[in-house]
């Protein structure tokens, strides 16, 4: 052992000590500590801390090679980590990978099946690998099957598969273990809009029926927002903020709120005088005319919480200036504009790691 | 570092029963095997191998025919020839190949290697691929079951496919020219077999180590056809070899020293070791597999005497010894290249 050997395992041992004095919730299923992972000059995590619960859905945020991927490499223990550690439904991936993974259902990036054989043949595989056999294992595959609602084409050969629909059956794969946690990698990458909203109702549902534990990542931020019960912003292998969307828009956000506001049959040409008339209310810092008679007014309330005050006075002033509102409506913050200042915030913005 | 903070003991979560696993290797070979055993590379394989088997015998069986007659004549008077392995080594009559060993034997050995490329090349740069891979050790097993599994896999798969093919030129031997094996010759063909999987295994081996270190599965199978041609035609690397021996041995005083230099390269090649060792299983009269000793012997006088099997087992426990070596070689780099490997495409 040379010296640096001893003073890198002493450092070592202080970092678990801190690691193991830090408090933790004690139904968090998903729990990192300082987790790091260096590549030679690179460092694609960077003393993460997270946790994830029962019953809730995380959301891990960032730009590709913010090192999300990294990340939930080491929770699997398939990546170890260069300092921290995580615990991961109670046992330490990196020492007891198999108790983890057989706990864990993963949906990879990009995930692949063997194209020669059904959807079917290929969740049998999954279930052998997880010890499952026979009855207990057909009728675990057939309810993830219909879970994911491919009991009609479970048959067929994955070569005919459309791309969400091997997503879906990706996630099937990953309940066929009957997990206590979900790990999916850019679930709604590559998958049309409506895919996406299948998706992501159907993680709503099970997180809501088996109390499941879910972390996600995603780059795709303005898809994700609505399914995370928090999310955590990463960036550069560090998280940058942590908490639900609004607790994020409070801290990020920008300092003013929108609200959107259509008018039945204005001509174009009243749109100056109207916004002269909106931008008098109190509250309201500036307003942006609709480009064509099918958009709304934006009004930019400052400060935030001027916002409720502010949309009672604009209902007033319509009614008392003859036009006839047809739509108000707050418009919330989104994770893309969050994210963005977030990065801007801490200096980030344009930096990338060099893993995904 | 509050006072109140809790330790980073498991949490207590309702228990699940969780099924016992098995090994990770065991399911894995089984559905590598599985999917050998379906797929239409063996049947390409066993069509091109049963080709190589049943062209030269039946060019062989007029001979063997009147053969046979001579044979239990021989077999009568105590000097019996292993004239059941004799379907696996004999040359066909009346026709003249020049150098070319038209030969069961000759065509296993040629043959043969592709079975192990065949059943390798993409074993795991093909998962990477498809994208199956991070799904597969996401599953409870240990990341070396990959490799051990898909080896073993492949392994019975060979092991199963050879065994069909000598199984079915010994049926038409004992069929159609009813010549039966005797004890000693049983135990050589098991011998040789078993000699003949190791060689495959090799090429197992080695086609799981390109599939671990090259990206594509194309390029994988490439080379593994280049070094499949080099090796086993022998109108190539021996062919070569040959060349630089004759060029190389132009010093050496006498023709056994020159015969020894040759030999020592051709040996470089792991197709020679196994010919060699095949040929001493097959062939009860070789009481020797080098080249010198041949030639001196053949010099001094031609000794005929027939080796019962351990003693021809004896002289090539080298050659078995290196192809098993370098099976385990082979095995030992792709495995540890794939420990290191990270999971993500």
């Amino acid at each position: 052992m040379t010296v640096s050997d001893r003073r890198v395992a002493r450092k070592g041992r202080a970092r678990q000590r801190d690691q193991e004095r830090a408090p933790i919730d004690p139904s968090a299923l998903i729990v990192t500590r300082r987790l790091s992972k260096r590549y030679d000059t690179i460092v694609a995590v960077d003393h993460l801390d997270i946790e994830v619960r029962a019953g809730e859905i995380f959301g891990l945020l960032g730009q590709n090679g913010a090192g999300k991927t990294t990340t939930i490499l080491m929770l699997l223990g398939l990546t170890e980590p260069s300092s921290g550690g995580a615990r991961v439904a109670g046992f330490d991936p990196a020492r007891n990978p198999i108790e983890v993974k057989r706990r864990v259902g993963y949906l990879p990036d990009a995930v692949g099946f063997y194209d020669g054989m059904t959807g079917r043949q290929n969740l049998r595989y999954t279930a052998k690998l997880n010890g499952l056999s026979g009855a207990a294992a057909e009728a675990k595959i057939s309810e993830a099957i219909e879970h994911v609602g491919m009991s009609d084409r479970a048959d067929s050969k994955v070569e005919t598969y459309s791309r969400g629909m091997k997503q879906r059956l990706g996630i099937a794969d990953a309940l066929v273990k009957d997990p206590e946690i979900l790990i999916l990698d850019e679930p709604t990458t590559a998958i049309d809009p409506i895919g996406v909203i299948e998706i992501l109702d159907m993680l709503r549902a099970l997180v809501r029926e088996r109390g499941l534990a879910v972390l996600l990542s995603s780059h795709l931020l303005a898809q994700v927002q609505s399914v995370c019960d928090r999310v955590g912003i990463f960036a550069a292998g560090k998280l940058i903020g942590v908490g639900t969307v609004a607790e994020l828009a409070d801290q990020f956000g920008e300092e003013s709120a929108r609200i959107e506001v259509g008018f039945e049959g204005l001509e174009p040409g009243a749109y100056a005088e109207t916004s002269k008339t909106l931008g008098s209310i109190p509250g309201v810092s500036s307003v942006l005319p609709p480009s064509s008679p099918s958009e709304p007014f934006v009004v930019f309330t400052q400060p935030r919480d001027a916002t409720a005050k502010a949309r009672e006075e604009l209902i007033r002033t319509s009614l008392a200036k003859g036009l006839r509102l047809s739509s108000i409506r707050e418009v919330a913050p989104s994770l893309d504009d969050i994210y963005r200042r977030a990065l801007q915030a801490t200096g980030l913005a344009g930096q990338r790691g060099a893993a995904a | 570092m509050t006072a109140e903070s809790t330790a980073m003991a498991p949490v207590a979560r309702p228990v699940v029963n969780r099924p016992k696993l098995r090994p990770g290797w065991i399911t894995i070979a089984g559905k590598e095997f599985a999917d050998h055993l379906l797929s239409v590379r063996l049947y390409v394989i066993l069509l091109v191998l049963g080709v190589a088997a049943v062209v030269p015998l039946f060019f062989a069986a007029n001979y063997l025919h009147s053969a046979a007659a001579v044979v239990n004549e021989l077999a009568a008077a105590g000097q019996l020839r292993a004239v059941f392995l004799a379907l696996f080594t004999i040359q066909p009559q009346g026709i003249d190949l020049g150098p070319i060993s038209f030969t069961v034997q000759a065509f296993v050995a040629m043959a043969a290697p592709l079975l192990g490329i065949a059943f390798a090349f993409d074993s795991v740069n093909g998962e990477r691929h498809e994208g199956t891979l991070p799904r597969l050790v996401s599953q409870p097993i240990h990341r070396d079951d990959v490799i051990n599994g898909k080896f073993a896999g492949g392994l019975a798969a060979i092991a199963l496919a050879l065994t069909i093919v000598v199984l079915v030129i010994s049926g038409y031997g004992m069929v159609s020219l009813g010549i039966m094996p005797s004890l000693d010759e049983i135990v050589r063909l098991v011998l040789w077999l078993a000699v003949t999987i190791l060689y495959v295994a090799l090429w197992l081996a080695f086609g799981m180590l390109l599939s671990v270190v090259v990206r594509r599965a194309a390029t994988s199978a490439l080379i593994g056809f280049g070094a499949w041609l080099f090796v086993a035609m022998p109108f190539i690397g021996p062919l070569l070899l040959g060349l630089v021996g004759q060029y190389l041995a132009g010093g050496a005083s006498t023709q056994a020293e020159a015969l020894g230099t040759l030999q020592w390269l051709q040996r470089l090649l792991p197709g020679t070791v196994y010919s060699e060792a095949s040929a001493a299983l097959l062939n009860p009269s070789a009481t020797s597999v080098s080249y010198s000793d041949i030639y001196s012997s053949q010099a001094a006088q031609q000794i005929s005497s027939v080796l019962p099997f351990d003693k021809s087992l004896e002289i090539v426990i080298p050659q078995i010894v290196l192809l098993f070596a370098l099976t385990v070689a082979c095995f030992v780099v792709a495995y540890i290249r794939f420990m290191r490997q990270e999971v993500r495409a």
